[in-house]
């Protein structure tokens, strides 16, 4: 009996396990199929935007042939938009901007932060719930309201106007982002730092900058991220072309009545959506670890 | 001079929950004083309080006969050891020392000498540069130290230091905790709920339980001389064993009887003690290690049988865990060599010399 039923159970293991590694397999195999396709559908633009870049404007025009295809690849789009001293304006009022904003942002949300996750005082945990509701208000509904405000301090077509609004909409996000991130410090180490003899700042500046520095870049990366990309503001605040940033004025300045001179926009555009690119490229780890700091620290 | 006086402290939370109720202590300069008590009894609380990391509801802390109620925790002159050790994750070993210090501006030389000095009485020197990831947690626990002797403040308050720990690394932390504390002289506070570490590290110990002082004593005291049946349960492992009895006289002498009819006869020179008690029920209060194997000799010694329901061969000794009617579960600490299984009939010695009779009502060691 035992002879015969030895064989059996084997099998049965065998079954089981063979069962198993069919079932990863449909997994992965599911898991690769789903990701190829949204990897398709989102480089799918940036690279016709590249291949548009690199083709000639006759290319372009030419509607014969396969548009995926580059028959003879230049870079005259890329030299003419980096030869176009607008652009390069653009380009350093988008940097100008950008930087003062993420300085802004900081020095604003990073205390904030602080005070609310860790200062309990009356009225905290409503301030708390309060700001992240105020990230929930679109810029679409604010625009308006500040545009009076914006034309009322008279910054109307100036880049100093963008640095005043975009807080609206990184300032919010940052500081929730950081009261999670200084919420996993244990309390014992600011209490440590009190009877080390620290004041509230210089428990700030010592310990708790430091130790959070995964979640301020990744709040940084965030606040470059959105003043970077910002559209709808410097729609509605900036008409003189000096001081536009690359957003608006890639599409607003290189198109010239009709002509759209789609070679050097998609160049421009590449142009624009390098940084980003770079800056998540050198801190994508920081990033990751800032925004799942609550789920991964006891 | 950092004596450390309590005067009726009362720390009431939001909702009325009162953690601590109105205790006075007075700590002696240089004592070892340990806060013991189960979880919730306000002994962390109090601690604290000392630190100043939570407001006093009422009374009043002196720190050197100075009024701390409303001086901030830097200015108290205190260092503090925490349970998760609270190490500055960013900075070396060595910056983690220096920090209290650097903080009130001492000199760059000066620094480096106590930082030295605490770094050898703790045995870390070769530590000093690395950063606290990179140290076990009996390392960190040593820095934790550190941090709190370069600052020589006039108070040292443990938080459960020894809690996260291993066995084994607990029994020697404990024993290097005594040696440094010997070392430095310092006034120390230390909260535990392992009365084994309180009874092995204080010069006096605070049993603590809801908020007020159970017993305040020397260790020796406490385990020979408990007030209460808290204290009495509390302090010593395996837990002394409590019996429901009747106190009878008995021409000129005191029984006591037991669950079973079992008759104990009260030594005589415990009798005047419990004579105003005759007639009425107690608790008899008895540790393990006096219900033992069968002897004779004394006359405080008294047999009674019992069934052991589980054996714990521990080598040097052996528990024998057995019930009684009315009671839960009982302990008796045996000679290993006595031969003991479940289930057979066991006679045991009592030694009267050395049991407690409790008011059941009120909870006081009569």
């Amino acid at each position: 009996m035992s002879a015969t039923a030895a064989p059996r159970a084997a099998h049965g293991i065998f079954h089981k396990a063979g069962s198993l590694r069919a079932e990863r397999r449909w997994a992965l195999w599911s898991a690769y199929v789903s990701l190829i396709i949204a990897a398709i559908v989102m480089l799918a633009p940036p690279f016709y935007m590249l291949i548009t870049a690199l083709k000639t404007s006759a290319e372009i025009a030419d509607l014969g042939g396969n548009p995926w295809i580059v028959r003879s690849p230049t870079l005259e789009n890329f030299a003419a938009i980096l030869g176009n001293e607008m652009f390069r304006g653009f380009f350093w009022n988008s940097i100008q901007v950008t930087v003062l904003v993420v300085i802004v942002t900081m020095l604003i949300s990073v205390p904030a932060a602080f005070a609310l996750s860790r200062m309990r005082f009356w009225g905290s945990q409503w301030l708390a719930t309060g700001v992240f509701l105020t990230y929930l208000v679109p810029d679409t509904l604010l625009f308006i309201p500040l545009y009076q405000i914006v034309g009322g301090l008279g910054l109307l077509n100036s880049t100093w106007g963008l640095v005043l609004v975009y807080p609206t909409l990184t300032v919010p996000f940052c500081t929730w982002i950081m009261i999670g991130y200084f919420a996993s410090i244990p309390k014992e180490l600011d209490e440590a730092a009190l009877i080390d003899g620290a004041g509230w700042l210089q428990m700030l500046w010592r310990i708790f900058i430091p130790v959070a520095l995964p979640g301020i870049i990744a709040a940084t990366i965030f606040a470059f991220t959105v003043s970077w990309a910002a559209f709808v503001y410097p729609t509605a605040f900036i008409t003189r072309p000096d001081e536009m940033p690359l957003t608006i004025g890639v599409v607003s300045q290189l198109i010239r009545g009709d002509t759209f001179a789609w070679g050097q926009l998609m160049a421009g555009a590449l142009l624009a959506a390098l940084p980003p690119v770079v800056v998540y490229a050198f801190l994508m780890d920081y990033y990751v670890a800032g925004l799942t700091a609550g789920a991964t620290k006891g | 001079m950092a004596q450390v006086s309590l005067r009726r402290l009362v720390k009431e939370y939001e909702g009325g929950v009162q953690a601590v109720k109105g205790i006075d202590l007075e700590i002696a300069d240089h004592e070892f004083v340990v806060l013991v008590g189960p979880s919730g009894c306000g002994k962390s609380t109090t601690l604290r309080m000392i630190a100043g990391l939570e407001d006093i509801t009422g009374g009043e802390i002196s720190i050197g006969g100075t009024v701390v109620n409303d001086i901030p925790p830097r200015d108290r002159d205190i260092a503090m050891v925490f349970q998760n050790y609270a190490l500055y994750p960013h900075m070396t070993v060595f910056d983690n020392m220096a920090f209290g210090l650097v903080l009130r501006k001492f000199r760059k030389e000066e620094i480096q000498r106590r930082v030295m000095e605490a770094a050898r009485i703790l045995d870390i020197t070769q530590l000093l540069d690395r950063k606290p990831r990179a140290l076990s947690g009996g390392q960190r626990q040593r820095v934790a130290m550190g941090r709190a002797i370069v600052r020589d403040p006039k108070v040292f308050l443990f938080d459960e230091p020894l809690s996260n720990l291993d066995a084994k690394l607990r029994v020697q932390m404990r024993t290097e905790i005594k040696k440094v504390v010997q070392t430095v002289r310092t006034t120390t506070v230390y909260v535990t709920h392992d009365q084994v570490e309180a009874m092995t590290l204080a010069d006096r110990v605070v049993v603590m339980n809801g908020g007020i002082i159970e017993q305040v004593g020397p260790p020796q005291e406490l385990y020979h001389r408990p007030a209460t049946r808290f204290v009495a349960g509390f302090i010593g492992s395996p837990a002394m064993n409590f019996i429901p009895a009747r106190v009878e006289p008995a021409s000129g002498a005191l029984n006591l009887r037991l669950p079973g009819d079992i008759l104990l006869p009260i030594p005589p020179e415990r009798s005047d003690r419990y004579r105003s008690q005759g007639g009425r029920e107690v608790l008899l209060g008895i540790r393990p290690e006096h219900l033992t194997e069968t002897r004779q000799g004394r006359a405080t010694y008294a047999d009674l049988e019992v069934v052991p329901e589980v054996i714990e061969p521990m080598g040097m000794e052996t528990l024998v865990h057995f019930h009684m009617e009315g009671t839960r579960d009982l302990c008796a600490r045996l000679d290993p060599t006595i031969p003991a299984a479940p289930g057979q009939p066991l006679r045991l010695t009592a030694d009267l010399a050395n049991m407690h009779l409790v008011d059941p009502q009120s909870g006081k060691v009569l």
